[in-house]
């Protein structure tokens, strides 16, 4: 019993004190802009990791995530201004423990964006393929178009001035604003990445794959397709909600333009890159194309005076897929190629 | 009993990967914090003999024909210095960082200026939105940002250390509300804004206010959104209410297209605008249907201001004959500014230049007079220019 | 009361103006997607070189002010060739190499391609907006009281119908349209017939490059403002409407930009002007609803 229950919270939290180690290097070797963009990192390896489970694991196309991270990232940022909104007070925690309130914030946010992912995966009971993909475009234009036009965000001049968590004293320590936020953010990663592994390798979970192999096979086994894709999108959008949060409170300033076409194409180049349906290919994914403008292509362009940045970004997207056509991972996961690598055999292959 | 070592595996790679990565950014030193009265680090900005200055901007993305003039005017402007001897001994280097027009990139390219770079100043954005994004980050570390050409009057409210050398959005707005009433003498007016850019939508706002003010009547406030080119629907609606004029507070880059599309559907009512219009490419694009606009500017080429005449002179030289345009010439005030307040300044420190740069008065820029007021803003005349071919005519002057 | 019909008929014209450009770059997407069940992103980039090939046409060949249909057709043809071989190119070196990979890593391969020629013709043509030059003067063809049909929105939407006709009977009913349909339905078996597989998609995507710098040449005379980005905007709502109208389908990519440019110019001039493409969208969306397959699409239970 024991052990069982050490075994399924033993991993995530190595992982998190994982984090916390990097955090502290950080946060003591590194300077503010290698830590923004840590931050920018961990939002969107959760949005890559939630995508995945709507794109990958579950076979349905989007191509409007950005509209779920837009609908947290304002959510979470307008209750942090607004002392209380229809006589609720979301700040309810006192300054001492402020970073509490900004959990708060992100799960608000999230699930609004689920509810979002509700309204969207209702159409996925009907459309497929191409024709989904331009539903979620749809709406993420729709909300985007509302977006520019509420003033209460700020519209097109955008939001500002949104907080960012206080240092936090702990006895003698004091935890910078910024190793706070990114405490935050690790636990958001850790605990998405734990909820979507453990899905996934769930009875439920096999239910999103039985989608996306075959869905007629699937309804013949008595899932209820329809129930699964709109999970799917539910808590896919829950996730984006909550890194849109994170992202909100890193960046301080939230413009409608972050969240258009080109932010939901970014992610869906992320799990591509990383192997549709693996959880850790995402990750290093979403590293990797958060990394690549920032901290290799921008010390380039200082030294040559040439912005041709995107332009080596998109080169490399196009070698990338034609050298490696299933992604990074495949469908594999890290640690299956650690054993393979090893030697042993793999979970799959066993299987067959 | 568990096996650690496997478990380890599921997440030993991925910690080591964020390491090795991090790592791979490890040539990014540390920078002393400069938080509160941090200015102990008296050589911020400087190495050997070299002054760093940072400018941020999009230079590629849908906007980077805006971008690129600013820097255009920015780079004239320290080259002229550095050719003249530099200051107090050394030599300006302008750091320009790309922010390909979004707001995220713009907040990590000014952080990368200041904390790794370790910037004097900097200079930067033309959109208000992207300069929102970057000034409490400047305003934080206490480094002096110079905006050229933002106007939403929230920019220099973040702080202390955030310039502008632009007119704000109402003063521009009423500009033309102004001459319209006065000059045109128009009752009817329709407004076409560009819901997308910030500028557009304060110097709309701010000329309905006014000139609603003055007894006048807006007819139609109808949008578009920067990057389309079919306006022929919103042209129709305004068509269809017989407005005496058109106010359009766009860029160039949509005027051209509009004024084409207006006389087309047979529209004759005067188009007017701001400073956004001010391109050579204003005529190419709109050719002679944008003709008898008129806009507000902040300088004519007609000017016979020694200042102006030989900005003109020298940048066309410099950069193959083209004709600069408002974002290049706001640009090469914004350097000037910045350069005038380094040689005043005691001593080469964020916090000195940022008190000289307050105190700049009724220098003489290309656009004008420019005296630094209290809330960090330049207050300077407009003029008034109507659009004759490839020239500009000089209406009136209007001031503040 | 007549002049809100004057009003409505302008709409109605300005509608179908937009919606015929929509419909011709659509017809590119379709048309390779068709064969290759491929969202060509990268179309729309095409389309931008395109016109970019007509600028600097002009130029080389010195026909910049000397309007008229010699120069027109000159240019046409020029901007057709670099279009067709720009699509080539990109097909062997980013398309051909994907044959068998899934469709997503085709996209992604796409999307760089598209990335890689905006923002290289940023460097190299440089982000300021370009003049189209004049080929052909733009004249009213009909007016009646203030409202007029222009001679531009006429060819556009003729030669969107023409296209739409020609393209059809091309795969219907010519010899090579018969080895596109193989390849569509199985490349595997059409390669066993003994169709040369590679030289059917290679085909395909010269008619649909030459297809774009058509639409290039014509909306350039429209709208003549040219910039590396152009093709975004354009590409993305000509996507769209070949969703709409079913995609694969050649009259489907029709009737979708059609009223794709219909609901855009409808809700400016009877709802909002603001919400533009919000309410263009959820039209669209609605409209996706009652018919999932697109319009002219074929409802299709796979794998029964």
């Amino acid at each position: 019993m024991t052990s069982r229950m050490l075994k399924s919270w033993l991993s995530p939290l190595i992982a998190f004190v994982g984090m916390l180690v990097i955090g502290v290097v950080l946060d003591q070797f590194f300077n503010q802009y290698v830590q923004l963009i840590i931050l920018f990192a961990c939002t969107n390896i959760i949005l890559a990791l939630s995508l995945n489970l709507v794109n990958g694991f579950t076979g349905q196309f989007s191509i409007g995530h950005a509209v779920f991270m837009a609908i947290g990232a304002y959510v979470s940022a307008y209750l942090s201004l607004r002392p209380e909104i229809f006589g609720v007070k979301f700040t309810m925690f006192p300054e001492a423990i402020d970073y509490l309130n900004y959990l708060v914030y992100a799960v608000c946010g999230g699930l609004v964006a689920a509810a979002a992912g509700w309204v969207v995966g209702l159409p996925s009971l009907r459309l497929r393929g191409d024709y989904l993909a331009i539903v979620t475009l749809g709406f993420s234009e729709i909300i985007r178009v509302i977006l520019l036009n509420t003033q209460a965000v700020g519209g097109a001049r955008g939001l500002f001035g949104i907080p960012r968590p206080d240092a936090l004293a702990l006895g003698p320590l004091t935890l910078s604003p910024f190793l706070v936020m990114y405490v935050l953010a690790s636990f958001w990663v850790v605990l998405t990445f734990l909820v979507l592994w453990r899905l996934i390798h769930s009875v439920h979970g096999r239910a999103f794959l039985s989608v996306r192999e075959d869905e007629i096979a699937a309804q013949a086994m008595g899932i209820n397709t329809t129930q699964v894709k709109v999970r799917a999108f539910v808590i896919s959008s829950f996730f984006a909600g909550v890194a849109g949060s994170i992202f909100a409170h890193s960046a301080n300033y939230l413009n409608p333009s972050t969240f258009g076409f080109t932010k939901s194409v970014d992610v869906i180049i992320m799990i591509v890159l990383g192997g549709m349906g693996s959880l850790s290919g995402s990750v290093v994914a979403a590293l990797f194309i958060t990394f690549l403008p920032e901290f290799v292509l921008r010390p380039l362009q200082e030294y040559t005076h040439i912005d041709f940045r995107m332009v080596i970004y998109s080169i490399t997207l196009v070698l990338f897929m034609v050298l490696r056509p299933k992604g990074l991972f495949g469908s594999r996961e890290i640690s299956d190629i650690a054993r393979s690598l090893r030697g042993e055999r793999s979970a799959d292959e066993r299987a067959s | 009993m568990i096996s650690v070592r496997r478990y380890l595996g599921h997440y030993l790679g991925l910690s080591l990967l964020a390491l090795t990565i991090a790592t791979v950014a490890g040539c990014t030193k540390k920078s002393e914090p400069s938080g509160e009265g941090a200015q102990s680090a008296a050589n911020v900005g400087i190495v050997g003999d070299e002054i760093l200055v940072g400018q941020f901007g999009a230079f590629t993305g849908s906007e980077a024909t805006f971008g690129q003039s600013t820097d255009k005017g920015v780079r004239m402007a320290f080259d002229e210095k550095n050719q003249a001897g530099g200051i107090k001994g050394k030599k300006l280097k302008l750091i320009s960082i790309d922010n390909q027009g979004k707001a995220e990139e713009a907040a990590a390219a000014i952080t990368r200026l200041i904390t790794q770079n370790n910037v004097i100043a900097v200079i930067g954005e033309v959109a208000s939105s992207r300069s929102l994004a970057a000034a409490p980050i400047a305003q934080q570390h206490k480094i002096p940002m110079i905006t050229p050409s933002s106007t939403n009057p929230r920019v220099t409210e973040v702080g202390d250390y955030i310039f502008r050398v632009c007119f704000i959005d109402p003063f521009q707005g009423t500009v033309m509300a102004k001459f319209a009433h006065e000059h045109l003498k128009v009752k009817r007016v329709a407004v076409l804004r560009d819901m997308k850019s910030d500028y557009s939508i304060g110097l709309a706002d701010f000329f309905i206010k006014k000139f609603t003010e003055l007894g006048g009547t807006i007819v139609a406030d109808e949008k578009y959104q920067s990057g389309e080119s079919s306006f022929e629907g919103q042209l129709t609606q305004i068509k269809a209410e017989k407005p005496e004029a058109i106010f359009i507070p766009g860029y160039y880059t949509e005027v051209g297209l509009i004024a084409k599309q207006a006389r087309k559907l047979g529209i004759t009512a005067t188009l007017l605008g701001g400073d956004g219009w001010d391109s050579s490419k204003l005529y190419e694009i709109g050719g002679d249907d944008i003709n008898g606009g008129y806009f507000s500017n902040h300088y004519t080429t007609e000017s016979t201001d020694p200042v102006v005449v030989n900005f003109i002179k020298k940048f066309k030289e410099r950069y193959n004959g083209e004709t600069p345009d408002a974002l290049a010439a706001a640009g090469y005030d914004a350097a000037k500014v910045l350069i005038e307040a380094m040689e005043r300044a005691p001593e080469l420190t964020p916090k000195a230049i940022r008190d000289e740069i307050a105190k700049t008065k009724d220098f003489v820029g290309v656009t004008g007079k420019i005296t630094i007021d209290e809330n960090r803003n330049a207050s300077k005349p407009a003029v008034v220019v109507r659009v004759d071919g490839p020239n500009n005519r000089f209406v009136t002057t209007i001031a503040p | 009361m007549s002049e809100e019909i004057l009003e409505f008929t302008q709409h109605l014209i300005n509608g179908i103006a937009l919606g015929s450009i929509y419909a011709l770059i659509a017809l590119g997407y379709t048309m390779v997607y068709g064969i290759l069940q491929l969202i060509n992103f990268a179309h729309s980039e095409v389309y931008m070189i395109g016109a970019f090939a007509t600028y600097y046409g002009a130029r080389w060949f010195g026909l910049l002010d000397r309007p008229g249909i010699s120069t027109f057709v000159l240019l046409l043809v020029f901007a057709m060739i670099c279009c067709a071989a720009l699509g080539v190119l990109i097909e062997r070196l980013a398309y051909r190499p994907l044959r068998n990979a899934p469709r997503l890593n085709a996209l992604i391969t796409a999307i760089g391609v598209s990335l890689f020629l905006q923002y290289t013709g940023q460097i190299v043509f440089g982000a300021d907006p370009k003049v189209f030059p004049t080929l052909i003067e733009d004249a009213a063809l009909a007016s009646f009281h203030g409202v007029s049909i222009r001679s531009f929105d006429v060819a556009i939407f003729g030669v969107t119908l023409f296209f739409m006709i020609a393209l059809s009977y091309l795969i219907q009913g010519t010899k090579i349209g018969k080895a596109m349909r193989a390849v569509s339905a199985n490349r595997t078996v059409a390669s066993l017939m003994g169709i040369d597989a590679n030289r059917v998609i290679t085909f395909t995507f010269v008619v649909g490059s030459a297809l774009a710098a058509v639409g290039a040449v014509l909306v350039g005379m429209k709208y003549p403002k040219i910039d590396p980005l152009m093709g975004t905007l354009f590409g993305l709502k000509a996507f769209v409407a070949a969703v709409l109208g079913g995609i694969g389908n050649l009259p489907g990519a029709v009737v979708g930009g059609l009223i794709m440019g219909l609901c855009e110019e409808m809700v400016v001039g009877y709802i909002s002007s603001t919400y533009r493409d919000a309410f263009a969208f959820s039209i669209l969306i609605l409209i996706l609803f009652f018919r999932p397959a697109g319009l002219l699409g074929k409802a299709t239970q796979e794998k029964v």
